[in-house]
This record gives C-alpha cells, sequence and structure tokens, in this order.
C-alpha cells in the first residue's frame, strides 16, 4: 500500500497512472450528468412553492458543492506540500485553485438566474448560500493572486499552502458568521433549510448531478495536474524523453 | 564544484562541530553548487570563496537555516540543525551585508534590543562597546553612523551573543584597515577560545589558524 | 570547551523587548501612527458626504460604516508591518534569535496593535457621537472594536508576512485578508447594531471573544511559517 503512494507520488509515475484514470472519470461524469440533466429538467415533478424555476438547483447546487470540494482538495494538497514537502501535491493544489473558482463562479451565476424569478432581483444579500459563494471566490481570488505574485515556483507553493490552510480554518467559520448574519432578517433564500423532504424523483437526479460534478472535478483536476507537472519538471530526463523520443539519452 | 575536505578518515573525530552533508542548493531553478561537504571543529576556521553569484551567500545562509536546501542537511555538535533549530540559534550569530539594525534608533537602543534575544545586560555590554571604539556613538542613530561605523555595531553584535559559532558573508566590505584589522583580531581570539567561524569573503585572509577552504564557481 | 554560555533569556524578555523595540520605532515615527488614525476619521466622514445628513440614516449605518473604516484603517496599517524588517535585514536576525519565532511574531502583532488599533478604539465614541449612535451602543461599539482589532492584528500579521518584499504587495494583502476578516466585521458591526436597537448582544460579544483566542493561539504559528517562507 505504502509502496503504491510512494510511486504514486513520484511525477512520472503520476503522469502516465492518471492518463489512464482520466478517460474512466471522464465517461462516467459525462453519463451521470447527462442523466441528471434529463431526468432533472424534464421527469423530476415541478415544485409545489417555485413551479419549474426550481430546476436550476440541479446545476446549482452540484456547482456549490463542488466549490467546497475544490478548496478542500486545495488545503489538503497543499497542507501535505508543505508537511512532507511533496512536490507533486503543490501542483495538485495549484491545478485545483482555478477550478474551485469557476464552479465557485457557476455556483454565483446559477444562483443570481434563480434568484430572479424568484425576488425580481439579481442579487440577494439575505441568502447566505449566495454571500458565502462571494466570499469563497475571494478566497479563491487572493489564493492564486498570491501565487502569480511570487516568481519562484517553490516559495509560491509554500506560501500559498500556509494561505490555503489559514484559509481552511477559516471557511467554517465564514459559513457560520453569513448564517448568522442572515438569521438576524429572515430575508428570502433560495433553499429553506429543514423545508419539505425531496421525494426520491427530485433527489436521485440531484445526486446524480453532484456525483457526475465530482468525477468530472476528478478528470479536470487530473488533467491540469498532468500539465502542472509537466511544465514544473521540463528540466528532468523522463520529460525529456517524452517530448523527444528521438533524442538519444545519454 | 565541491570539495571534500576530510579524507582522512582519522580526523572526523568526537571533536567535529559543524558539518554539512552532500548539501545542494537551487536558486530559483538554477543549481549553484551539489555534492558539497565539510567539517569543522573547534578553533577552525571555514574560508568560502568565489566570485559574485557562485552561491557563498545562499551557502551561509543554508548553514544558518534561513535559506532551504534541496539536498542534504547541516549539523551541529552531531544533531541535524533541522531537528533541533532552538538550540542551534542559541549557538550562532549571523553577520550579513545588511547590518540588520533600525536606521530610526540609536546604537545603544539597538543594542538593548539585541540583550533582549541574547542573555546579555547592558552593563555587560559596555567593555564590548569601549572595545569596539564605539562608546561615543552609542547615542546616535543609526542612520547617522557611517558605513563602517555599523559594520562594527554589527561586530559588536557577535560579541554579545555569545555565540559559538559566527556566520560572517563579506565582513571586510566597507572597513578601513583599522577594522579589516580589528575583525581578523576578533576572529582569532574567537578560534582561540574554541569557537567555529565560516565565513565568505572575496579576497584571501592572512590569519595563522587552522582554516579550510571552499572555492564555489 | 569553555567559555560560550550562550543562555538564553525567558520569554517573557523576549516578548518585552521587541514589544519596546516597534513602540519605540513607533515613537520615533508619530506618522506611522497618526496616519490609520486620520484615515479612519476621514473615511468615516465620507459617508455622511456621501449618502446625506439625515440623522436616522446615519445612526443606523454608523455601526457599519465604523466598522468598515476600522477594518480599511487596520489594512492600511499592516503593509508596513513587516517592510523596514525586510529591507535592513532585522528580519534574518530576528528568525535566527534563540527565542521562538511565534513568540517574536506575536510581539510585533501586540505592540501593531497597541499602535493602530487602540488609538481607533479610543477615537471611536467621538465618531460615533457624530453618526448620533445611542450611547447604549458606544460601549458595546469600543469593546468589539477592541477585539476585533486584535484580531485583525494577528491576522493581518500573516498577510503581511506573506506578502513582505513583493511588489504591490499592498493590494494583495488586502485581498488576502478581506475574505477572512468577514466574520469578525459581520459579528462586530451587527452586534453593535443590535445594541442600539437594544436586543440581546451576548452571542456577538462571545463570538468575538472565541475568534480572537482563535486568532491568539494560531496566528503566532502562520505568521512565523509565513516569515521563514517570505524571508528565504
Amino acid at each position: 500500500m505504502w509502496k503504491f503512494l510512494h510511486k504514486l507520488a513520484s511525477p512520472p509515475h503520476f503522469y502516465d497512472l492518471a492518463a489512464k484514470f482520466i478517460p474512466w472519470f471522464a465517461v462516467c461524469a459525462l453519463a451521470l450528468i447527462g442523466y441528471g440533466s434529463i431526468a432533472g429538467l424534464f421527469f423530476a415533478p415541478a415544485d409545489y412553492q417555485q413551479g419549474d424555476a426550481f430546476r436550476i438547483i440541479y446545476v446549482h447546487v452540484p456547482a456549490a458543492y463542488l466549490s467546497l470540494l475544490a478548496y478542500a482538495a486545495m488545503a489538503i494538497s497543499a497542507g501535505i506540500g508543505l508537511i512532507w514537502r511533496m512536490k507533486l501535491a503543490h501542483a495538485v493544489a495549484a491545478g485545483a485553485a482555478p477550478l474551485g473558482a469557476w464552479f465557485t463562479f457557476l455556483a454565483l451565476a446559477t444562483g443570481s438566474i434563480w434568484g430572479r424569478p424568484m425576488w425580481g432581483t439579481w442579487w440577494e444579500w439575505g441568502d447566505p448560500r449566495l454571500t458565502s459563494e462571494l466570499i469563497m471566490l475571494f478566497l479563491y481570488f487572493g489564493y492564486m493572486a498570491l501565487r502569480a505574485a511570487i516568481d519562484d515556483t517553490q516559495k509560491a507553493d509554500r506560501a500559498s499552502a500556509v494561505l490555503a490552510l489559514v484559509g481552511a480554518v477559516n471557511v467554517p467559520i465564514i459559513h457560520f458568521s453569513v448564517e448568522w448574519w442572515s438569521s438576524l432578517h429572515q430575508g428570502p433564500t433560495l433553499i429553506r433549510e429543514g423545508g419539505p423532504a425531496m421525494p426520491p424523483a427530485m433527489l436521485i437526479p440531484l445526486l446524480a448531478m453532484i456525483l457526475g460534478f465530482s468525477l468530472l472535478f476528478g478528470a479536470m483536476l487530473l488533467s491540469r495536474v498532468r500539465s502542472e507537472v509537466l511544465y514544473r519538471e521540463r528540466r528532468s530526463r523522463w520529460v525529456r524523453k517524452l517530448l523527444l523520443p528521438s533524442e538519444e539519452s545519454p | 564544484m565541491h570539495l571534500s575536505l576530510y579524507t582522512d578518515a582519522d580526523a572526523k573525530t568526537l571533536t567535529e562541530l559543524l558539518s554539512g552533508t552532500n548539501l545542494c542548493v537551487l536558486r530559483g531553478e538554477r543549481c549553484l553548487f551539489k555534492g558539497l561537504n565539510f567539517a569543522l571543529s573547534s578553533g577552525e576556521l571555514l574560508l568560502v570563496q568565489g566570485p559574485n553569484g557562485s552561491g557563498k551567500t545562499s551557502l551561509l545562509r543554508s548553514i544558518a537555516g534561513l535559506f532551504g536546501l534541496e539536498t542534504g542537511y547541516i549539523s551541529w555538535r552531531g544533531v541535524p540543525t533541522k531537528n533541533d533549530r532552538q538550540s542551534f540559534s542559541a549557538d550562532v550569530v549571523w553577520m550579513a551585508h545588511h547590518v540588520g539594525f533600525k536606521a530610526d534608533l540609536t546604537l545603544l537602543e539597538n543594542l538593548r534590543f539585541e540583550t533582549g534575544l541574547r542573555s546579555a545586560t547592558l552593563e555587560e555590554i559596555e567593555s564590548i562597546l569601549e572595545r569596539l571604539s564605539l562608546s561615543q556613538l552609542v547615542e546616535l542613530p543609526m542612520r547617522s553612523l557611517s558605513a563602517g561605523q555599523q559594520k562594527r555595531g554589527a561586530l559588536a553584535r557577535m560579541l554579545i551573543s555569545d555565540a559559538r559559532l559566527w556566520l560572517m558573508d563579506e565582513p571586510f566590505a566597507n572597513l578601513d584597515v583599522g577594522g579589516h584589522d580589528l575583525v581578523i583580531e576578533l576572529i582569532a581570539e574567537h578560534l582561540a577560545e574554541n569557537g567555529i567561524c565560516v565565513m565568505a569573503a572575496h579576497q584571501d585572509l592572512e590569519l595563522e589558524v587552522p582554516m579550510h577552504s571552499i572555492q564555489l564557481q | 570547551m569553555t567559555g560560550f554560555e550562550a543562555k538564553v533569556p525567558g520569554l517573557w524578555h523576549g516578548l518585552k523587548s521587541i514589544i519596546r523595540r516597534d513602540l519605540l520605532l513607533a515613537w520615533k515615527r508619530p506618522g506611522d501612527v497618526l496616519n490609520p488614525l486620520f484615515f479612519f476619521a476621514m473615511v468615516s466622514t465620507l459617508f455622511p458626504l456621501a449618502v446625506g445628513p439625515s440623522a436616522e440614516q446615519l445612526a443606523v449605518s454608523g455601526p457599519g460604516v465604523l466598522w468598515v473604516a476600522a477594518l480599511l484603517a487596520t489594512l492600511l496599517s499592516l503593509n508596513s508591518l513587516y517592510l523596514s524588517d525586510f529591507e535592513d535585514g532585522s528580519l534574518d536576525q530576528i528568525i535566527l534569535s534563540p527565542q521562538p519565532l511565534p513568540l517574536l511574531a506575536l510581539g510585533k502583532s501586540v505592540s501593531h496593535w497597541l499602535v493602530s488599533g487602540l488609538p481607533l478604539v479610543i477615537v471611536s465614541p467621538l465618531i460615533a457621537m457624530t453618526f448620533s449612535m445611542p450611547a447604549a451602543s458606544v460601549g458595546v461599539l469600543m469593546l468589539t472594536l477592541a477585539l476585533g482589532t486584535i484580531s485583525l492584528s494577528l491576522l493581518g500579521s500573516i498577510g503581511a508576512a506573506l506578502t513582505v518584499g513583493l511588489n504591490r504587495g499592498n493590494a494583495l494583502l488586502s485581498l488576502l485578508i478581506l475574505p477572512l476578516a468577514m466574520p469578525v466585521l459581520i459579528f462586530g458591526a451587527r452586534t453593535v447594531s443590535l445594541a442600539a436597537a437594544g436586543d440581546a448582544v451576548a452571542a456577538g460579544i462571545y463570538f468575538l471573544a472565541a475568534y480572537c483566542m482563535l486568532a491568539l493561539s494560531f496566528a503566532p504559528l502562520a505568521t512565523a511559517a509565513a516569515l521563514k517562507i517570505s524571508n528565504e
């Protein structure tokens, strides 16, 4: 087991192994998303309160969930890279950040689109989830900005790792604070906590979408990390062999 | 690119105080040196020489622990320094190109801060200030002292710290002949008392002490 | 093996030394203290000028405005926390000193608060008065600002340590710290509003105190790690 993990940490092995996994993830992701979309859009019963407008939940909720999952992946791999000094872990963190930012943006955009027919406005501060997602987006921007500002790759890795860990501790605090803040006003929210339980016909496509999005994230992350690894190791022998197979190795 | 100094196995005795094993340092993507080894016993001086940009300062900073090593490790008293930062820090004092004093404060206020970090009291440092001809200058703000005088302030820090290992990066820069001789004198005394010194310098050193040298390219 | 008894003074001694040093530096450069304070006062003045002088409106928005102004003023003063140490080589000496680096980082945060946060707390009742905020809320305002600015000094030192020595580190520092400071802002400002309305404030105060404790325990460690990375 340890041998497998040890092998995984080596960039060339990861590069090859990831290439094998990506197609599987992608295909399963597309299948699940395909099913989830069709079932959710056409076959799930309309919500008794919101009518058909609620169907955007099938994109909004998975996107929000993924924005958190991506941050967790980023923080955990950054922590592993910082503590155990694994370069590959830092590459994973670097790859996860832009993906997480896009999912966050998607959650915000779909949340805003959802809100329009509901509240008549494009933004509603009273919704705690939307506000939390906005702060998450700023956290991602900060992480990516710090990385971009530091030229030396190793230094950028370690500095942004400290930031990711500090941010990770703060994310639950931020969520809690925003919940409390919005509870002071009982504003309109998109998803009422403790509301009526979803019937299976509504729930199952949602779970399918969440799983599908996760697998899609996995596929995209592996692909990004492969590119990162190639760039970071561009001077090493195995990359040269890969890119210029005609060169005779000395 | 590298020089292994201790080929005589007998010489690697228990008196070996500071050693570096298989050191490699990267600056950005460039490898400054690799496979570097050295070992020093008490009373010895390690002179690191080489042209600008060859990695003298990086090597010294790596020994101090300010800069990370790509491979290898530094040992102090047989223990790798990364395992016990605390006791290593107590035993080492660093003299860099930047003197590390606050320009707005007087010399005395700066040195008082140093005593707070180390162990001396203000009374103890009076004799040190006398020795370094700084007694008349203590009440002046650092910014009004000349570069040579500030450097002597840095020397005061080294004496105050009572540390075993002196790391000095270009200690002769900005010093006149008198200052130059003073540094030599202090180092000789330090080594005679079983201290250790690692120095980066451009020029050769005329000093009657057990000396090792590393040439970086 | 003679002579070298590099005794290390106690932790309290080390903490006192760095606090004394930084307070002395601030004393010699009063601008460092006064600029954030003036900024705080001026930003607070901007709002009535921009939004209109209606007393009820000001009283309602007062807590929020004061808190945002305090947050921005603190960010302004955080930029230079480690900058001069980095530039003149003192940071090398601080990192290499036998005193634990988190302790020295804590000392710097403490002196930063004494120089930038405490003055804000003291001046806040005057500004609150211009916003016609009810007297009942002023005490809560001062308490929340005190706890909040302490947390901000601690949290901000992490950002300052991460961005020291970077070009345009100022804007980056704000970008890094602002999302993390939201909980403090939310609880600080809303608790004062609750106090003005006569509602219970215990929840908010407890949260701010707890956050302060958390920051006190962890921020110095994170700052020390960040300093070592940035100083390489």
